[in-house]
């Protein structure tokens, strides 16, 4: 919400809106902590079903460690995550399951796609007749991941980049356009 | 469009109702399945009467891709089905290809390839051994085997290109020169495993908790161990003697000296010891070859375009897991007309209901860890 | 035994067996309705106790299928192929899973790719793909506009 706007009230609002000064600075600067907080303790969805989970798993460990970003607890329930990171190829069997994962998450979540078979299908785009060309057929999609596998840095780097995604505090569709 | 409970009207070994059975699932999301496997287990009570497996969450329908590859593209695919073998599986359709064509690799690069499929098999071990103490509740040897494996995959990115699925066997040899540094860096790595092996052993063989979890679960007799198809240290931990590389050499494993090593324990912790000397082994096996790689060309002659003659081809080797196969059927084209992957992990999990009948719902993890699935393996 | 040992002993125990060359292992056709009687033979059998079962697969030859079983032995150490003829019009062929404990997933799984149907099989159900699946993939002449792109 911008500071000018004026705050038009629809007719059967009961009682009267004292604009006060400088209310808009509070709640703007409320948000951008709450962006802070939600952004430096992400807590990922353990969800690897093939090769890239070994390069997830090499992320997490003591050599290019993800705690150092706040991503330290990996939830096994998505009850309780807030990030899912699709590494792997999902198929037609799989892909009502990710579904069914991605709406028991509360919100606000978000995804990263990682590695080529999540974003596009992959190495296995062409004459499979099970592959799911792209992991953004079944859920919206934040981050994309490019290699096969992703380098742990190149995991890390996309990571960053979700942070800085939510701590702009922008929709999906503001950034589409181009805000 | 969310699949509805049809798994407690399609398990045909109990009957809705029965009483006590409870009927639940494990999976296909779940941080002990090591990739995605959807268990139906039914339980009376605690104590499992029938684990059934359901497979299918990654098959990526690799055997019918493969039917439109040439001989030198389908490689890479079995690099994405046991990732963590992936140097051995790439070598296995080298192997079969060159079968194919009767062509023969200089001794370099059979050197190469044998001194990197021990590396491998050494860092899927160590994946095995974090992510199996991990399962079962310790969580420090997952941050110890990390360790470790990282100092392979340094190397392997030197010299390969890439960190787990490295496409570097080619019909005829491999693909490029071995990077300056590699005997170096192996060396080195030799020397500080070789300490660090005993810290395994120190921090969880020798353990109480983990031997009492381990000790007297899953077994699984020789003759059933057969019967089911078992290779690798699964079987070898029943007794079997079937490790491909002293039954049917390939390459020069018949000139190196090291031990099959069979325990005839039967349960998870034979499994287990088995694994942790097979890794004793590689380390042996590195050592001799490592000193003496032969000079001369990494790869054979090979014309541009591959043609297998027409006929059928097996060819095996020994990955982590058990006895990988590659059969290929041609028609004399430029692409096979039918492969079949022979994965060792498909007979090893159908022995997995025979193993868990009668444990606990607490062992079914140690059982799982002690085969070490890679679900891509089973599925393709 | 060696090669021409077991071509000996199997010629005389089943005289109906048509032998095909070029292969790097004894490789044998057998009818369809006759495979049973075989396996248990060749399992059973003091002298050639093939009790491991490698590789069970089928090939589509677009005419008629073929059944392939790889078997080999712990104990002797040698190895014999097994094929068999299915028409297309009757893709029936008896289980060996009481034989060998192996067939059953690798059996399932045929049935799957393939759509043999596999008499006497406790179990015959779709092993890798979703339950509803239409066809049968791995067949020369499946059709999939939607979900294959052909390069």
């Amino acid at each position: 919400m911008n500071e000018n706007e004026t705050i038009t009230q629809p007719e059967i609002f009961p009682g009267v809106v004292h604009p006060t000064a400088g209310g808009g600075i509070l709640v703007s600067s409320i948000d951008d902590v709450v962006n802070w907080a939600r952004s430096n303790s992400l807590w990922p969805l353990v969800f690897g079903t093939s090769c890239c989970a070994i390069e997830m798993m090499s992320t997490a460990s003591a050599k290019y460690d993800w705690s150092r970003f706040g991503f330290e607890v990996a939830r096994a329930t998505p009850r309780q995550a807030d990030v899912i990171i699709i590494a792997g190829t999902i198929v037609n069997k799989m892909a009502p399951v990710l579904k069914r994962l991605y709406d028991q998450m509360a919100d606000p979540k978000w995804v990263i796609a990682m590695g080529a078979c999540a974003t596009s299908g992959g190495p296995f785009f062409y004459n499979t007749y099970s592959v799911v060309k792209g992991a953004d057929h079944v859920i919206p999609v934040d981050v994309y991941i490019a290699g096969c596998p992703p380098r742990p840095e190149a995991l890390l780097h996309a990571l960053i980049t979700l942070q800085q995604k939510i701590k702009s505090g922008l929709t999906r569709e503001q950034i589409r356009s181009g805000v | 469009m969310y699949r509805t409970t049809d798994i407690l009207t399609n398990t045909p070994n109990t009957s809705l109702g029965e009483a006590g059975y409870m009927v639940i699932n494990v999976g296909p999301q779940h941080p002990a399945t090591h990739g995605v496997l959807h268990l139906v287990i039914t339980l009376s009570g605690e104590t499992i009467i029938n684990v059934e497996p359901h497979l299918g969450y990654i098959h990526r329908s690799i055997e019918k891709m493969c039917e439109s590859l040439t001989y030198r593209q389908f490689i890479y695919t079995t690099s994405r089905m046991d990732y963590l073998s992936s140097h051995i599986n790439n070598h296995c359709c080298a192997l079969s290809v060159e079968k194919g064509l009767q062509i023969e690799i200089p001794d370099r690069a059979k050197y190469i390839r044998i001194i990197l499929d021990e590396l491998t098999r050494l860092a899927s071990h160590q994946l095995w051994w974090g992510a199996m103490a991990m399962d079962i509740g310790a969580i420090t040897p997952f941050f110890y085997a990390f360790r470790e494996r990282e100092m392979i995959n340094d190397i392997m990115e030197e010299t390969c290109g890439a960190r787990l699925t490295m496409n570097y066997m080619v019909p005829g040899g491999v693909m490029y020169d071995l990077h300056p540094n590699f005997q170096k860096k192996v060396k080195e790595f030799i020397a500080f495993f070789k300490s660090k092996i005993n810290e395994y052993d120190e921090i969880l063989t020798g353990n109480i908790i983990f031997q009492n979890r381990m000790k007297g679960v899953g077994i699984i007799s020789k003759e059933d161990a057969i019967s089911y198809g078992c290779t690798g240290p699964t079987a070898r931990g029943s007794g079997v003697s079937c490790d491909v590389r002293k039954l049917y050499p390939y390459e020069i494993y018949s000139s190196i000296e090291f031990d099959e090593i069979i325990n005839n324990g039967c349960d998870s912790f034979a499994r287990y010891e088995v694994r942790m000397q097979e890794m004793k082994q590689s380390l042996k096996i590195i050592e001799q070859l490592i000193d003496n790689i032969p000079e001369g060309d990494f790869q054979a002659k090979t014309k541009t375009v591959l043609k297998l003659p027409k006929g059928e081809f097996y060819t095996r080797v020994e990955t982590a897991r058990g006895e990988f196969g590659v059969y290929i059927v041609s028609e004399g084209g430029t692409t096979p007309y039918r492969i079949k992957f022979r994965s060792p992990g498909l007979s090893n999990l159908s022995a997995l209901n025979h193993m868990a009948k009668g444990n606990k719902i607490g062992d079914l993890v140690a059982i799982m860890g002690s085969i070490d699935l890679v679900i891509p393996d089973i599925d393709r | 035994m060696t090669n021409e040992e077991l071509k000996l002993f199997l010629s005389e125990k089943f005289p109906s067996l048509i032998i095909e060359e070029g292969n790097e292992w004894l490789t044998y056709y057998t009818e369809a309705n006759e495979w049973k009687l075989l396996a248990n033979e060749l399992c059973s059998n003091i002298s050639l106790q093939f009790n491991f079962l490698f590789c069970l697969t089928c090939i589509d030859w677009k005419t008629h299928l073929t059944m392939v079983y790889h078997l080999t032995s712990t104990t002797f150490k040698h190895t014999v192929v097994i094929k068999s003829k299915l028409n297309k019009e009757n893709l029936e062929i008896e289980t060996v899973c009481n034989i060998w404990r192996t067939a059953e997933f690798h059996e399932r799984e045929v049935y799957d790719l393939f759509g043999v149907k596999f008499l006497n099989h406790p179990d015959l159900r779709r092993l890798l793909l979703t339950d509803d699946w239409k066809g049968h993939p791995l067949l020369k002449d499946y059709e999939d506009p939607i979900n294959m792109i052909k390069l």
